[in-house]
Formats: C-alpha cells, structure tokens, sequence
C-alpha cells in the first residue's frame, strides 16, 4: 500500500451489488486505509478483512461516488466505492 | 425525468417525449426478454440497479449523444420482474433525418449496456437460477 502518515488515515464505504453481494453476505462494508491508497489497495485490503471477498475477481469493475474508475485512482476520506459485478442492462 | 422505472415501459410515450415540428426521423429501440439463453428455457428475469449510479449513468449517454448529434433522446430501463416478452429497455430518438437518429439510438443502447450497472438474474424453465454474465466469479479465488 502506498501509505503516507503525513496525509493521515481514511475510511471508504464499500457497495456491493447482484451476485457479489450475495457471495460476500453484505451489501456494505466500512473500509479503513493508509493516505493515499487506491482502489486497487483498497480492494487488496478488502480481501485480507473479508474473507467471502476472496471468490470475487482481483480486479473487478469498481466506480467511486457514481462514476466508473481504474484500479489506479486515488481515494479521499468518505468516498462511496462499488464494486461491480459484470454489467448486464438491455 | 428518471431513466429506471419499476412500471411497464409505454414507447408511444417515449415518443411523444422526443417529437417536434422539426424532427423528421425518429428511430426506437426495444429490448425484449427473450425465451431462451444458452440452451435453457427461461421465464423470467428480475432486474436490479445500483440506482443512483445507473440514473448517474444514463445522464452521462443522453448528454453524450445529445451533444454528439442534434436529436433528442429517451431513455427508460425496466427494474424488477419481467416475464419473456416484456420491454427492459426503451430507446427512442428524434432527429431532423434518420442518419443522427439511427446513430445516436444505436450508441446510446450499446453505451447502456456497456456503462450502466444493471443486473439481471434468470429463472429458467427447470427451476435454475443464475445471474447474467456472473462467469467471472471465481477468478479470484486463491
């Protein structure tokens, strides 16, 4: 994780929709992570803390506050991050 | 105006949404439950949303095409149950001529299906069910 103690801690809402989140058992869980991660740590850390997450893709389809993302972006404090199973509107 | 309706989805409305004076070609697309996916039977569909996101998303495709060319778009997805042969998904289009209507109809259900997060979960004719595209579960496993 690519932590930095002079930007301080964050906690994320993870979301958890259709299939995935009847594998997890939750539909929302609180994730707390080092400044400066991004959703790619964050899904690494959502791993370690929830183990029904392991069944789940390494890299799934992930959007922050309602807008698609790569695993790279960064997080802020208090965002709303979900991870979503293969799309499947029409 | 929402984009996700739990109500059963009226084209003739939709239309009346798009149609003006000016507009000359208007072109719609349906998409329908279909009776059968990968072999199997099926009866019946339940659909679900992240429902801020997939409003959020759809807002997104009608600007993008309204801006892309000079129509003007509307756009309803069903959410719920379906039974074969109910419309999930309405697009209907209005230009001055059918070449930005049939463009901009065609990438605004292509953009849908590819952008907007909407589930669907089949219920098939021998009592199986499963989610729509869930192959991907169980890459991850270690």
């Amino acid at each position: 994780m690519t932590s930095s103690a002079s930007t301080g801690g964050l906690t994320v809402s993870v979301l958890l929709f259709a299939r995935y989140a009847e594998l997890v058992g939750r539909s929302r869980v609180e994730i707390s992570l080092a400044g400066g991660a991004t959703v790619g740590d964050l899904i690494d850390e959502f791993r370690r803390q929830v183990p029904e997450s392991l069944t789940l893709p390494r890299r799934p389809l992930c959007a922050v506050n309602l807008t698609h993302v790569l695993s790279g972006h960064p997080l802020r404090n208090g965002d709303e991050v979900a991870i979503l199973p293969p799309l499947a509107g029409g | 105006m929402p984009f996700l309706s739990d109500a059963p989805l009226d084209l003739a409305r939709l239309t009346a949404r798009v149609q003006g004076p000016e507009r000359g070609g208007i072109a719609s697309f349906l998409g329908v439950v279909r009776s059968e996916h990968g072999g199997r039977a099926v009866v019946r569909l339940d659909y679900s949303a992240y429902h801020e996101m997939a409003e959020a998303e759809c807002g997104r495709i009608v600007a993008e095409a309204e801006s892309r060319w000079p129509v003007q778009v509307a756009l309803e997805h069903r959410i719920g149950t379906l039974e074969v042969g109910e419309v999930a998904v309405a697009v209907v289009v209005a230009g001055a001529h059918r070449d930005e209507a049939f463009a901009a109809c065609r990438h605004v259900i292509d953009e849908l299906k590819r952008r907007a997060p909407i589930w669907k979960r089949e219920h098939f004719a021998d009592g199986g069910l499963d989610w729509v595209g869930s192959t991907d579960v169980g890459v991850g496993r270690p």
